[in-house]
């Protein structure tokens, strides 16, 4: 079983939840830009949320399916057509052998997932999946998707036929062109002036074309540094906000280096790190709100128990109980 | 800033803990993070990620959906006993890694050298008699942090970086030494490379070096 790419849409790697347990030796975590949309999208096909998973960006790519399956598209700004039927995203949807799965895109698409029955099916490497295009590792050699490659994928292990499963809007992340993104300070909020941190939280900054699965430099107010803006290089989280002595935030993405040496003002949080992921470069203008952990750790057990609860099994599926 | 107020613990987002034992780059505060790294990871607690070792500080990752940062920073804290006095083994090792010195493979050592009127010779001696300690790993896969270079060899970047500079590359910038683990660009003065794989992604573990082990450089002559 596999899907073979008739056009690779752009940036198009194969992502599942991350690299984990390597940060010690400098390998960076990787897995998707949007965690929500990446598990939404396997969960709607029956998978385990961090099974591997294509993820594209701005443009999607163009699948042949070479056997009976169940694919679902997450994102923004993208729609399925499968042998040119449209399909919603945040579905499930049923595709035979031979099927053309075509991705759609808006004008103003962002990140988008296409998970498969089964998961891609890729060898690990240091137990993930996921690619490291910087060093080449990971998905198919390292390396974005290309024209006739072929994805390998895994033995189907849902009970339920899972197509026509869906996740309305109104328990996905309010995805906006604007969004308002929730920090927690730290941790070297002391390192900023109270003008630098004032700079920070009330003034507006527009996400430049410097975006990519490492970081988001971000543009606006220059945000001042106390003494400098060099520390000793300590652990990166996905979020954190470096500061380097230009004073233009830079949010640390999915590829990020495991350690730097740039002062941390705040951290992106959790929940809302996909309304981020699928800003606009060159256009999204985003604002800071600091919390507390308290209540950034409370919005993401919402998210993701909306993710649980909110999924919608069509009633009418439950004739295809599989046999298993 | 006194020594009393260390370690100081931060929450980094809502899905870590980052806990500093100083503000200096010093082998035995090192030590602490890396003693605790090892308590933490053999402790084995559900709903606890991989600890982030650097110089200073340890990031200790956590799941939210399992334990909330208080319960995170009081679980890492009833290591600390054991990390003062030192009851925690962290596994360091001391690793020799052989360098073929100059030529092509070392092509600024005479650079190195007349910048501070030695002979090769003795940058060499001064490189390989030094015992190093790897403080941390990251910035590319596999690149070891090495603290411990003898001052009279430390020598500022290359005015202008090259544009590939092959893997087991061993050079200096200012007061580190140290070894591309991949081919990259880069700025060190290139003093001399290892035929050692420092990272291979097909290995288990991954890279040659460990965060807190000991580095020797041994000088050999090129394979024949």
């Amino acid at each position: 079983m596999s899907l073979v790419a008739q056009s690779p849409g752009f940036l198009a790697t194969v992502q599942d939840a991350g690299r984990f347990g390597y940060q010690r030796f400098g390998v960076p975590v990787s897995g998707p830009m949007d965690a929500f949309a990446h598990a939404t999208a396997n969960r709607l096909v029956g998978n385990d949320p961090g099974a591997a998973a294509l993820e594209f960006a701005y443009s999607g790519p163009v699948l042949e399916a070479r056997a009976d399956c169940v694919v679902a598209l997450a994102g923004v700004g993208f729609a399925l057509e499968v042998d040119g039927a449209p399909h919603a995203a945040w579905m499930a949807v049923r595709a035979r052998a031979g099927a053309t799965l075509s991705v759609v895109s808006a004008q103003r698409a962002g990140w988008g997932y296409l998970a498969v029955s089964g998961g891609i099916d890729n060898p690990p490497v240091m137990g993930s999946r996921a690619t490291y295009t910087r060093a080449s590792f990971g998905g198919l050699e390292g390396r974005p998707l290309r024209e006739g490659d072929l994805l390998p994928i895994g033995a189907n292990r849902a009970v339920i036929d899972p197509a026509g499963t869906s996740l309305p809007e109104v328990y996905r992340p309010a995805y906006t062109l604007h969004p308002l993104l929730r920090v927690i300070s730290g941790p070297q909020q002391d390192a900023f002036t109270a003008e630098g941190w004032q700079a920070f939280t009330g003034s507006a900054y527009t996400l430049t074309t410097t975006a990519d699965r490492m970081g988001y430099r971000l543009e606006g107010q220059p945000v001042a540094h106390r003494t400098g803006a060099d520390i000793l290089s300590d652990g990166i989280v996905f979020g954190a906000v470096q500061i380097p002595s230009s004073g233009q935030p830079i949010v640390m993405m999915s590829d990020r280096q495991t350690a730097g040496g740039y002062t941390k003002i705040a951290v992106v949080i959790r929940a809302d790190l996909p309304l981020l992921a699928q800003c606009q470069p060159g256009i999204s203008q985003v604002r800071f709100q600091p919390v507390t952990v308290e209540e950034a750790q409370r919005a993401y057990r919402a998210q993701m128990a909306a993710l649980r609860q909110g999924i919608q099994q069509p009633l009418e599926e439950y004739e295809y109980y599989a046999s298993a | 800033m006194a020594s009393d107020v260390w370690p100081i613990f931060t929450p980094a987002g809502d899905s870590a803990v980052l806990v500093q034992f100083g503000d200096s780059i010093d082998p035995r505060i090192n030590a602490r993070v890396h003693r605790l790294a090892a308590g933490i990871a053999r402790a084995g607690w559900a709903g606890f990620g991989e600890p982030v070792p650097a110089y200073t500080s340890l990031l200790v990752n956590y799941d939210p959906l399992a334990l909330d940062y208080r319960e995170a920073a009081q679980k890492i804290e009833s290591l600390l006993p054991k990390i003062e006095d030192g009851r925690v083994e962290t596994g360091a090792r001391l690793v020799e890694i052989p360098v073929v010195y100059g030529g092509e493979e070392g092509p600024d050592l005479d650079d190195v050298a007349d910048a501070h009127g030695l002979s090769a010779g003795e940058v060499i001696r001064l490189h390989g008699e030094a015992e190093y300690l790897v403080y941390m790993i990251g910035f590319t896969p596999g690149f070891p942090y090495l603290g411990g270079l003898d001052e009279r060899i430390a020598t500022p970047r290359r005015a202008s970086p090259r544009t590939l500079v092959p893997a087991g590359s061993v050079g200096i910038a200012g007061q580190q030494t140290g070894i591309y683990p991949l081919a990259s660009p880069g700025g060190w003065q290139i003093i001399g490379r290892t035929p050692l794989s420092l990272f291979d992604p097909g290995r288990e573990p991954p890279s040659l070096l460990a965060p807190g082990d000991r580095v020797r450089f041994v000088p050999v002559e090129r394979a024949p």
